[in-house]
C-alpha cells in the first residue's frame, strides 16, 4: 500500500472518532506547547545573560585587590592596586585594549534645588570608555590631564537628566557633590539596564585623581578595582594571563607566595550564568517533558482501545491480503499523524505562550529587552520530537495488531 | 497439474492438554473452473478445510499445493500475497468495513496487492461494481444497502483482483431466500462465464445442489465426493452411530 493511501486511511480512521482523536491530541498540545514554551524562555534567558555580557564592555577582565599579610595576619580587600599598575597593564601587555582604575565614591549631588543619589559614583581613567565600549552622546570624556590635574569635572548618564536638569541643557552646568562644584563635560549615550536590572544611566563619572583627593580625602594612589578589556574574546585568557605575570612581577610575589591581588574574567561569570540559566532550562523542560510522556501515553491509551475496536477490520485486510507490515505501518502512522497534528497545534501555543512571557516581563520590567526565541530549528525539534513520541507510543499497539491471526480477527466480535 | 492439491492435509489443535484432530488426513484436487461445494456437520472441519483452502491457516501435516506453489511452508507475508493475488473471499456476516463506501471496500485488494494507480484503482472497481449490478450504489455505505447489495459489494470485491478462486463461508447465512438465489445464481454465473473456481462451505442445500461437485466431510475426514447431490444428501445424513434399521 503506498505511503500516501496509509496516511489518507489514518485521517479517515481518526475522523471517524473525532471527539476521541482531539482529545487524544489535546495531550501532546499540552506537552509540546510545554517544553517550547519553556525552552523558549530559557533560551530567551540566555541570550539576555550574554547580552549583558556583551553590554557589559567587549571582553571585560576586572582585577580586584586581593588579600596582604601584614604581620602574620592576613586580610582580604587591602588596597593593594595602583594607578600605575593600571597603566602599565594597558601599556605592556600585548593582549589588553585598554585599562581604567576605578575608585568608588558615593554623595549626594545638587544642582540648583534639585538632589539626586546616583546609583554610581565613580573616579575613573581617560581609557575608561574604550574599556566599557561605551560612546559619549554629547560633549567629551576627561583627558589625561584632567587626571593629572584632579580637574573638578564630570560625565554623566542619561538617567541624571530628568532627575537634575529637567529642561535644561546640562552641558557645561556645575553640579555639587558633597560641596565640591563639578562642571559637566559631558554625556553618556543610553545603556539601558544590567542583567540584575539595575539602570546602568544612573551613573557620574569623574577623574580617578580628582574622586580620591577632592571626595574621598585619601593620601593614597590606591584604586578600587582595574577594569580591563581584551583585544577580543578569544585573547581574554591570554590577557588575564599576561596581567598576571606582570603584576607578579610589579608587586615582586615570589612563585610560592599568594598573590595581593586576583583577575577575574567575566567570561567565566558569563560561563557560570550560563550553566545555571542552562541547568534550570534542561530541569524545566525535564518538567515539560514529563507533560509529553503522559500525552504518549494518552496515544498509546487509544490506539491500542482502537486496534481492539478494529480487530475485525483488520482480520478483513488480512484477508483480502494486508500482509503483517501493512497493518503496523497503517496503526503507526495513525499515531504519528495523532502526534504530529498535537505537535503543531502544540507549538502554535508554545509560540504565542512564549510571546504574552515576553510581553509580561517587559510590562513588569520596561526595557528589559527580553528576546524572544522560538527558532527554526527548535520548531523542527519540537515537531521530531512529537512524531518521535508517536512512533514510540504507537509501536507496541501496531505491531499487536499486525502480530493478530486473521483467522482469529474475522471471527471476533 | 491440478489448481488445487491437498496431499494428506491434517490440522491438528494443540489445546495443551487435549489435542483436537480437526482434520484427520484430506487427500483431494481440484482443478481449474470447478465449483465445490464443502458440507457436513457442525464440527466435521468444514471451516478449517476452508481456512486451509483460503490459505488464512497452515495444516500442521501433508502438503497443500496451490497453482504448484507449496503453501504450507509459506511464512504469513508470502500466505498473504499469495491470498490477494489468488484469492477472494465472501463470507457470511459480509465483512465489509464499516463506514466505507461501497466503492472503497471494493478498492482494497487493489491497495495491498502490485501497485496500481488511484485512477487505475477507482475504475477497476466501477467496473467490478457494475458487473454484480451495483453501478447506481458507488458510494454507500454498507449500512445503506441491503443484504444482498452489501453481499454483492463483497463479490465485487472478492473478484476485483481477478483471483483464480472465489471462496465463499456460508455466503447465503445472512439472506433471505429469494437474495440467496440471486447471489447463488452470481456464482454460477461466474463460474461458467469466466471460469472462476468456486469453493463454498454451506449448510443450505440450495446452495450445495447448485454446486458442480460436493464434498461431504464428517470428523475431519471426506467421506463423500460427488457430482450427484443425491449420493451427497445421502453421506449427510447417515449416521454411523445409529443403529441398523431392522427389515420387517
Amino acid at each position: 500500500m503506498s505511503f500516501f493511501d496509509t496516511v489518507r486511511i489514518a485521517f479517515r480512521a481518526l475522523l471517524k472518532n473525532k471527539m476521541r482523536a482531539v482529545l487524544t491530541i489535546i495531550g501532546v498540545v499540552i506537552g509540546i506547547a510545554a517544553v517550547t514554551t519553556i525552552v523558549s524562555i530559557g533560551q530567551g534567558a540566555s541570550k539576555l545573560v550574554s547580552g549583558e555580557f556583551e553590554a557589559l564592555g567587549t571582553n571585560v577582565i576586572l582585577v580586584f585587590p586581593g588579600q596582604t599579610r601584614r604581620g602574620g595576619a592576613r586580610q582580604s580587600g587591602a588596597p593593594t592596586l595602583t594607578t600605575a599598575d593600571s597603566e602599565s597593564i594597558g601599556a605592556e601587555c600585548p593582549a589588553v585594549l585598554a585599562a581604567s582604575p576605578i575608585v568608588g565614591a558615593a554623595g549626594q549631588i545638587i544642582y540648583g534645588n534639585e538632589n539626586w543619589n546616583p546609583k554610581q559614583m565613580q573616579g575613573v581613567g581617560a581609557d575608561y570608555l574604550t574599556v566599557r565600549n561605551w560612546e559619549l552622546e554629547a560633549g567629551g570624556f576627561f583627558t589625561k590631564s584632567d587626571i593629572e590635574s584632579n580637574a573638578k569635572v564630570c560625565v554623566i548618564g542619561q538617567t541624571l537628566i530628568p532627575k537634575l536638569f529637567r529642561t535644561v541643557n546640562p552641558m557645561d552646568e556645575m553640579i555639587r557633590v558633597n560641596n565640591v562644584p563639578f562642571r559637566v563635560i559631558g554625556i553618556l549615550a543610553k545603556k539601558g539596564a544590567n542583567m540584575v536590572g539595575d539602570d546602568q544611566d544612573d551613573v557620574v563619572l569623574m577623574p580617578h585623581t580628582t574622586v580620591r583627593k577632592r571626595l574621598n580625602g585619601s593620601p593614597m594612589d590606591n584604586v578600587g578595582i582595574i577594569m580591563v578589556s581584551a583585544r577580543g574574546t578569544r585573547q581574554m585568557g591570554e590577557a588575564a594571563r599576561q596581567i598576571e605575570t606582570l603584576l607578579y612581577e610589579r608587586h615582586e610575589i615570589g612563585p610560592s607566595q599568594e598573590p595581593d591581588f586576583r583577575v577575574q574574567d567575566t567570561t567565566e561569570i558569563a560561563a557560570t550564568l550560563g550553566i545555571i540559566t542552562g541547568t534550570l532550562t534542561l530541569m524545566l523542560s525535564a518538567i515539560a517533558g514529563i507533560s509529553l510522556l503522559v500525552g504518549g501515553v494518552g496515544i498509546m491509551n487509544i490506539m491500542l482501545v482502537s486496534v481492539t475496536e478494529r480487530t475485525r477490520e483488520i482480520g478483513i485486510r488480512m484477508a483480502l491480503g494486508a500482509r503483517g507490515k501493512d497493518i503496523l505501518r497503517q496503526f503507526l502512522i495513525e499515531s504519528v499523524v495523532l502526534s504530529c497534528i498535537g505537535g503543531a497545534f502544540g507549538l502554535l501555543l508554545g509560540t504565542g505562550a512564549s510571546m504574552c512571557a515576553n510581553v509580561l516581563i517587559n510590562t513588569y520590567k520596561p526595557g528589559t529587552e527580553w528576546p524572544m526565541i522560538v527558532s527554526l530549528p527548535a520548531a523542527m525539534v519540537a515537531m521530531g520530537f512529537a512524531a518521535a513520541v508517536g512512533v514510540f507510543f504507537g509501536y507496541y499497539p501496531a505491531r499487536r495488531a499486525s502480530k493478530l491471526d486473521p483467522i482469529d480477527a474475522l471471527r471476533y466480535e | 497439474m491440478a489448481l488445487i492439491e491437498l496431499d494428506d492435509v491434517r490440522r491438528v489443535y494443540d489445546l495443551g492438554e487435549v489435542k483436537v484432530h480437526a482434520l484427520r488426513t484430506v487427500t483431494k484436487q481440484i482443478e481449474l473452473g470447478e465449483y465445490v461445494a464443502l458440507i457436513g456437520p457442525s464440527g466435521s472441519g468444514k471451516s478449517t478445510l476452508m481456512n486451509t483452502l483460503g490459505c488464512l491457516d497452515r495444516p500442521t501435516h501433508g502438503s497443500y499445493l496451490l497453482d504448484g506453489e507449496e503453501v504450507v511452508s509459506m511464512n504469513r507475508d508470502q500466505r498473504a500475497k499469495i491470498r490477494n493475488k489468488q484469492l477472494g473471499f465472501v463470507f457470511q456476516n459480509f465483512n465489509l468495513l464499516n463506514r466505507t463506501s461501497a466503492l472503497e471496500n471494493v478498492e482494497l485488494p487493489l491497495m495491498y496487492g502490485p501497485r496500481v494507480s488511484p485512477r487505475e484503482r477507482r475504475e477497476r472497481a466501477m467496473e467490478m461494481l457494475a458487473k454484480v449490478g451495483l453501478a447506481d450504489r458507488y458510494h454507500h455505505h454498507p449500512s445503506q444497502l441491503s443484504g444482498g447489495q452489501q453481499q454483492r459489494v463483497a463479490i465485487a470485491r472478492a473478484l476485483v483482483n481477478r483471483p483464480s478462486i472465489l471462496m465463499g463461508d456460508e455466503p447465503t447465512g445472512n439472506l433471505d431466500s429469494k437474495t440467496s438465489r440471486e447471489v447463488i445464481e452470481l456464482f454460477r454465473e461466474l463460474n461458467e462465464q469466466q471460469d472462476i473456481t468456486v469453493i463454498l462451505v454451506t449448510h443450505d442445500q440450495n446452495v450445495a445442489r447448485n454446486a458442480k461437485r460436493t464434498l461431504v466431510l464428517r470428523d475431519g475426514e471426506i467421506v463423500e465426493d460427488t457430482i450427484d447431490f443425491q449420493l451427497a444428501k445421502a453421506a449427510l445424513e447417515y449416521d454411523p452411530d445409529a443403529p441398523e434399521p431392522v427389515d420387517s
